[in-house]
């Protein structure tokens, strides 16, 4: 197969699969948040922060994913 | 469509390259100095419009800190760093999505360079705000806690297990350079990525979700880089880790 098509390849793939995981693990921190929000309404604020903070740690390693497909596409 | 990964150099002066992503950096350090130079100007005791709105930014700021920090001194200290981080990075992150930016540029063998491109698309600035971030936690806590109780942390010999732990500690410190860096270089890069093609399918009405959703991310980005750096300085100064 030509570069071209191996390299789009390997971009699609990269993004597909480096975004599953950190897309459930995402879902997961915010319905447990969900959760403790509805226990506990006045603790509101200081859950969100917390799960703002977690939720970016998470998205980093799909970023990480999706850096490796831009690098792979556009080099 | 243009989308390069690598910032275009515009010029060179004395063979230092100027990319663009360094004017915008530019632009930004001189929209904050010209600002703030603008309303400390006079300060009043009973604040005008421009002087009530910067108060109340400074408040909340310094009252979001110390839930992180829990102790008023410790945000003082902390105050300066991690409001610029913010504050530098939120501004760039916006002026990013004024139109102009991205598209405006100089015809150069066949493609366009835009003479101006998000400042944090560039690796090598997050990068260089990673190391800042890292090396300063580093400063804050040899001042804070002594030299060799927090280089203990990372070299110590009570036993087996905690020499290993020293060495993942040091490990762990580089990973975090790379994972600031990489964490706000792919957002805003990739926001950039983004809406070029959106703007290259359907430049009418369609792209503005997607304007929305850069606002937000740039904003939510500033304050994970802000936060993050503010909570590793409250773990490097605390008394007992």
């Amino acid at each position: 197969m030509e570069t071209e098509a191996v390299k789009a390849l390997a971009a699609a793939i990269a993004i597909g699969l480096g975004a599953m995981m950190p897309g459930l693990g995402i879902g997961i921190l915010a319905g447990k948040a969900m959760e403790a929000i509805g226990r506990n309404p006045e603790a509101a604020p200081k859950i969100q922060t917390a799960m703002i903070l977690a939720i970016a740690f998470t998205e980093a390693i799909a970023i990480y994913a999706l850096v490796i497909a831009l690098i792979i596409k556009f080099t | 469509m243009n989308i390069s990964f690598l910032p275009e150099n515009l010029i060179r002066i004395q063979g230092w390259p100027i990319t663009n992503t360094l004017i915008m950096a530019w632009f930004a350090m001189t929209f904050l100095i010209v600002f703030s130079g603008f309303v400390t100007r006079r300060l009043r005791e009973v604040p005008g419009k421009v002087q009530c709105l910067v108060e109340m930014f400074i408040e909340e700021m310094v009252s979001f800190m110390t839930t992180v920090t829990g102790d008023k001194e410790k945000t003082k200290r902390f105050f300066p760093l991690v409001a610029t981080f913010f504050l530098f990075i939120l501004i760039s992150n916006w002026i990013g999505i004024l139109p102009g930016v991205g598209s405006v540029g100089i015809k150069h063998q066949e493609t366009i360079i835009p003479l101006m491109r998000s400042m944090n698309s560039d690796l090598n600035m997050t990068l260089a705000l990673g190391i800042i971030s890292v090396i300063a936690v580093q400063i804050f806590g040899i001042t804070t806690v002594g030299f060799f109780k927090h280089a203990s942390h990372f070299i110590s010999f009570k036993s087996p297990i905690n020499f290993f732990i020293g060495v993942l500690e040091i490990i762990s410190e580089m990973a975090k350079v790379i994972s600031f860096s990489f964490r706000l270089f792919g957002n805003i890069f990739a926001g950039e990525v983004l809406l070029a093609s959106m703007f290259f399918l359907v430049p009418l009405f369609i792209p503005l979700p997607f304007l929305f959703l850069e606002i937000f991310v740039g904003f939510i980005q500033a304050l994970v880089f802000s936060m993050l750096t503010l909570v590793f300085l409250t773990v490097a100064t605390s008394k007992n880790h």
